[in-house]
């Protein structure tokens, strides 16, 4: 059985996010350890709420350091929603705290441009060819919930993305285009909720979980 | 490839059971919510709502107890309101495993509330659930109690300063149509979009599949009922069914065999 990290860091409604990795065969442990993280054969970073604070958050428990090391040994980290923001550049979201980004890939996590902001609801995404997330649902909707996203995905090669793989990218479109998700050798994230979403959700969770 | 139309029932729940008779032919158990959250969720549902009309405290404890079991079980947002009235409430809530948090009355006595939550938890988690009736002169009043009470506050700009103060969401019940099956109050749901940018569900009125769209159409982003799907008078299939042959776009999730 997989061993799958949920971290733990106050934000987060964690609790659908473990019981749906454990519906997909996870043996799933809700901790901020640092020790348990490193050893899980996959780690997910939830989040919710605000960028900055969410950033500190990972900060407090030393989940950067987590993370880098993860991805230094190959093994799998899913990051979620702000969970997946965060491991951009930074974000224009306001705060009287602001924090950088993780940085593990370029950009600038930015608010959208739409009539209707938060994005609340059920959206199509255009996953490409070879998404090993998507495989089999690439034509279901997910549940997003967020009002901030990136725009545009700028790291282009396999060399720039620190693996032999190009990066996959998925979009959605709310009032403009932006990243639903992104697989990039180790490190795969959603904009969207998997947790939230119904059987397309846990059927990408499984996707993940044959990865680990 | 825009944003599919949200169908959503509501529960009233009780002390931990489903208020209004359910008629689910199948269920072993119609009075509880766990179970027809299951059952709303396989009908292709697209979020939950519970609406705690419970009046004792213990009551409140039974409350938490059924988000818990619902989010573990139940893969579709759930927002869960009735009482709410603290930051520590909707912690709670949210502990719980409410994705979403509605709030009615708490806010009218102390909007600072809507803020307060909004920024410990983000814009995100926090509907603002506004139960409004016509006014005598044409302009639309929040009331509570059900729609017995009146506030004095006119609806409109109440909704649009719970979004300026961080609501995420407005839920608008129509306290006229409420009941009636004679179709959603369009005009308050376009004076409502007019004035604000957050999402808006509509809720109120909704008696047959037809009656849905136009909501859509004059600006609600959702659209939310409660007996029509308890009663088995529509299910949630039937309603997108009918938003989708008006051409709005809905989630039509593989069909599996009815509960």
């Amino acid at each position: 059985m997989k061993r799958v990290v949920v971290l733990d860091y106050g934000f987060g409604n964690v609790r659908s996010a473990c019981r749906a990795l454990e519906r997909v065969g996870a043996d799933v442990a809700l901790t901020s350890d640092s020790a348990a993280a490193l050893d899980a054969d996959g780690l997910v970073v939830p989040g919710v709420g605000n960028f900055h604070a969410c950033v500190a958050g990972l900060r407090s428990v030393g989940a950067p350091r987590v993370i880098d090391r993860r991805l230094a040994g190959g093994r799998a980290v899913l990051g979620i929603c702000v969970g997946m923001q965060v491991l951009f550049d930074g974000s224009t979201e306001p705060s009287p705290h602001p924090e950088p980004g993780l940085g593990e890939w370029p950009g600038t996590v930015a608010r959208l441009a739409a009539p209707v902001v938060p994005h609340m609801g059920w959206s199509e995404v255009e996953a490409p060819g070879p998404s090993r997330l998507f495989a089999g649902i690439g034509d279901q909707r997910f549940y997003f919930v967020h009002s901030y996203a990136v725009r545009d995905w700028v790291m282009a090669t396999p060399a720039e993305a620190g693996s032999g793989v190009a990066p996959q990218v998925t979009y959605a479109t709310h009032g403009h285009r932006f990243v639903a998700a992104v697989e990039n050798g180790p490190l795969s994230a959603t904009q969207f909720h998997p947790e939230k979403s119904a059987d397309a959700g846990l059927a990408l969770l499984t996707n993940w979980m044959e990865t680990l | 490839m825009s944003v599919a139309v949200r169908v959503i029932p509501c529960l009233d729940v009780d002390a931990g059971r489903v208020v209004k008779g359910v008629r689910f032919g199948s269920l072993r158990d119609a009075g509880d919510p766990v179970e027809l959250a299951r059952a709303y969720g396989e009908q292709g549902a697209d979020e939950l709502t519970f609406l705690d009309v419970t009046a004792s405290s213990a009551g409140r404890e039974t409350m938490y107890d059924l988000v818990r079991r619902t989010a573990e079980e139940v893969f579709i947002p759930l927002t869960v309101g009735g009482g709410v009235r603290t930051v520590d409430d909707v912690d709670r809530l949210l502990r719980a495993g409410a994705d979403k948090v509605g709030i009615n009355t708490g806010a009218i006595a102390r909007p600072e509330v809507i803020a307060d939550i909004a920024d410990r938890f983000g814009s995100q988690v926090l509907v603002l659930s506004a139960d409004v009736r016509r006014a005598g002169d044409g302009t639309f009043e929040v009331t509570t109690h059900g729609g017995r009470t009146g506030t004095g506050i006119e609806a409109v700009g109440w909704c649009a300063r719970a979004e300026a103060l961080g609501a995420g969401e407005i839920l608008l019940n129509s306290m006229d149509a409420d009941g009636t099956k004679a179709g959603f109050d369009l005009e308050l749901i376009r004076a409502v979009r007019a004035e604000v940018s957050v999402p808006v569900i509509a809720s109120g009125g909704a008696g047959r599949v037809a009656d849905f769209a136009p909501a859509i159409h004059a600006g609600a982003d959702a659209v939310l009922a409660a007996s029509v799907f308890h009663y088995g008078e529509l299910t949630i299939h039937e309603v997108k069914e009918a938003l989708a042959a008006d051409g709005l776009p809905v989630r039509m999730p593989p069909q599996k065999v009815s509960p």
